[in-house]
């Protein structure tokens, strides 16, 4: 599990306001292994969902990438012309949004829509390309797939459509498929569903994912690797299992302490006080350190990722949590692969 | 499908209905015809036998339901001023105005669409604030005052083209139409460019204002991710979610051309209806004013019919809703 496939180096993304210019991504780096599930996680406005359209070229003005390389199987796909990115989208990385009432056309039917996308990198006749819908509905457990195909998208419950988007991503057996939060929207039962199907497509097909999302529960179901995001950093990386156990930075303990599910019924949940900053107004050194506990003078200065663990985990903090005083560990590692 | 048919054929019966009440009693209040109609040296006891004989001495509403009994048998009556039956009078215009409309909305539709696409997809590009500009000079210069301009420009100064008038007409499947030769084509180039330029400024903003909305919208997005090029991206899931309004306009403006091209078709001197039905109000010829609104209650209905048909062809949505 050590073949890297999709490669993020220092990836920037800006865009252009009236009032200036401000990066909503700055200097994302991680890595996606053949088969992995990465999770990344923020809340709103962090930069992760910029991240995930940065990877596939779609960011449209007034936002533009100025920095970085996302290395897709050690091609670089920045440097692409717009047609031969074009041809890397949907073929060798795909891409699910999160609302699956909006991502189909609601006046298409569900066929000539995967027929088009197969269609839009392979030369097959209609019949066949229809046939490579009908499979890929198949295998993501949509019962009568042929029957699917004549559907309209509003004969469709909502899982059942983001079912189908996931199919239209896997069609041409992409090696890694961005999921921006594509669960959010859903009921929790059938966000576990979706859930236990992606972990098994990834088992078993070898694709990579990676899964945006702002849900902590989420990742620690589904991801093997975490990566969290705060003002578009990465501030913590790591295994999901590790991760969740003992945090490093004081965001992610932040975060974690605020997971309903982690607390006694009744008991007060913690918060992570105030709000995350705009990102015009972020704070010169650690954009954290309005918001954090364990802030000093030191973190008027930018800190320095540092890595622990032999480089399997990373932290952007000058003052990280010792393993030993992160919180109570044995709750949280039960919790974190139960789902899956 | 068909108890949607029914039930608005039953709803067109009664606009219909409704209509022709509404119109005869509002012709009936704008007073009698006789005084137009007749000498005014004529005596007492003329101008009695004619208010006898054209039944105007009866109270309204025996008036009205002998026009409707009469209507429904096909039978409008005839012209005062023609002596002629009001409805061969109409249907005889009918194809000219009819040719000239479509002609109308042809250009409109093959230009407007195509450029309000293009203003949409390149909202920022010089080209898309050119095109922005001619929509806006399309609905707020005047039609009559284009119409001259055009006529001096190409009729008079260039010659290219006749000022005024139909071209000589062939008749194909029992209907009058000029299209089919260079004569009636030159004739009919500049009403029917003249009437187009309106429509035209309104398709153009149409099709962008929808271009615009649905190119950010979640499935093109989608549709982009999936590496679908852009030609297909617009053509296949944009063109389809942009043809509601656009239908909807169409035929709205589709009737109100057929109904309203008077101004055009007096410049351009287009033996249309429209020339008919302002003769007729100048003179108060009862029958034909009556006759050519129901007309047009008629063509009003039958194209919204036909907009809510195609509208269930273009959204699989309203298509259930429709059929339950």
């Amino acid at each position: 599990m050590s073949d890297v496939v999709l490669s993020v180096q220092g990836l920037a993304t800006a865009f252009a306001t009236r009032a200036g210019s401000f990066k909503a991504v700055d200097g994302v780096s991680f890595d996606v292994r053949r088969g992995e599930v990465v999770g990344l996680v923020g809340e709103s406005g962090s930069g992760k969902s910029v991240t995930g359209y940065s990877i596939l070229g779609l960011i449209e003005p007034p936002g533009q990438i100025v920095g970085g390389r996302v290395l897709l199987e050690g091609e670089d796909l920045l440097a692409l012309s717009p047609d031969k990115l074009r041809r890397m989208r949907g073929a060798r990385v795909a891409m699910v949004f999160q609302d699956p009432m909006m991502t189909l056309n609601p006046v298409l039917k569900i066929g000539t829509q995967m027929a088009a996308a197969v269609r839009a990198h392979d030369r097959v006749s209609k019949a066949q390309a229809l046939a490579r819908a009908r499979d890929a509905l198949g295998t993501v457990g949509i019962p009568s797939p042929e029957e699917r195909l004549d559907a309209y998208p509003h004969q469709l419950s909502g899982g059942m459509r983001q079912r189908v988007a996931i199919a239209t991503a896997l069609l041409h057996s992409p090696s890694v498929i961005i999921a921006d939060e594509p669960t959010t929207a859903l009921d929790v039962s059938i966000q576990g569903q979706i859930l236990a199907e992606v972990r098994r497509l990834a088992d078993e097909t070898g694709t990579a994912f990676v899964w945006i999302t702002h849900d902590l529960a989420v990742v620690s179901s589904l991801a093997d690797e975490v990566c969290v995001m705060y003002a578009g950093r990465i501030v913590e990386r790591g295994p999901a299992e590790a991760v969740i156990a003992s945090p490093r930075h004081p965001y992610t303990q932040g975060l974690l302490a605020s997971v309903p599910s982690l607390h006694e019924p009744g008991e007060r949940l913690p918060q992570v006080p105030g709000s995350a900053p705009p990102p015009m107004e972020r704070p010169e050194g650690c954009a954290f350190r309005p918001r954090c506990p364990r802030a000093t003078d030191a973190c008027l200065v930018d800190p320095v990722i540092q890595t622990y663990d032999g480089e399997r985990r990373a932290a952007l903090c000058h003052h990280p949590i010792e393993p030993d005083a992160a919180w109570n560990t044995s709750s949280t590692s039960t919790a974190s692969r139960s789902a899956s | 499908m068909i108890g949607f048919l029914i039930q608005r054929l039953l709803q067109a019966i009664a606009v219909v209905f409704v209509m022709s009440l509404i119109v005869f009693v509002g012709v009936y209040a704008i007073g009698n015809p006789i005084d137009v109609l007749i000498d005014p040296a004529a005596d007492q006891a003329l101008r009695e036998a004619l208010i006898r004989q054209y039944g105007f001495d009866q109270p309204l509403p025996v008036q009205y339901l002998t026009f409707l009994g009469n209507m429904l048998t096909g039978d409008f009556g005839q012209s005062f001023v023609y002596r002629l039956p009001v409805l061969d009078l109409i249907l005889s215009r009918l194809p000219a105005t009819l040719e000239l409309a479509l002609s109308a909305m042809v250009i409109a539709t093959v230009l407007g669409i195509p450029l309000g696409i293009w203003a949409g997809y390149k909202p920022d590009a010089v080209s898309s604030k050119l095109i922005m500009g001619l929509s806006v000079l399309g609905f707020s210069v005047p039609t009559f005052w284009v119409g001259l301009l055009l006529i001096m420009l190409f009729a008079i100064e260039l010659g290219w083209l006749p000022s005024g008038g139909r071209g000589p007409t062939q008749e194909i499947l029992g209907v009058d139409v000029s299209i089919f030769s260079w004569e009636g084509l030159s004739h009919l180039a500049l009403p029917a460019f003249n009437l187009a330029l309106f429509k035209l400024g309104l398709l153009i903003r149409l099709a962008r204002a929808g271009m615009i909305e649905v190119m950010s919208s979640d499935f093109v997005r989608f549709a982009r991710a999936q590496g679908l090029p852009e030609r297909q991206v617009v053509g296949l899931h944009v063109l389809k979610n942009i043809s509601i309004p656009i239908v909807t306009v169409f035929g709205l403006e589709f009737g109100s051309t057929l109904a309203f091209a008077v101004v055009t078709e007096t410049i351009f001197t287009w033996p249309g209806m429209g020339k008919l039905i302002i003769d007729s109000i100048m003179v108060l010829d009862r029958p034909v004013m009556v006759a050519y609104l129901i007309l047009v209650v008629v063509l009003f209905v039958t194209i919204n019919l036909v907009v809510d048909l195609v509208y269930g062809q273009l959204d699989p949505r309203i298509r259930t809703k429709g059929a339950a």
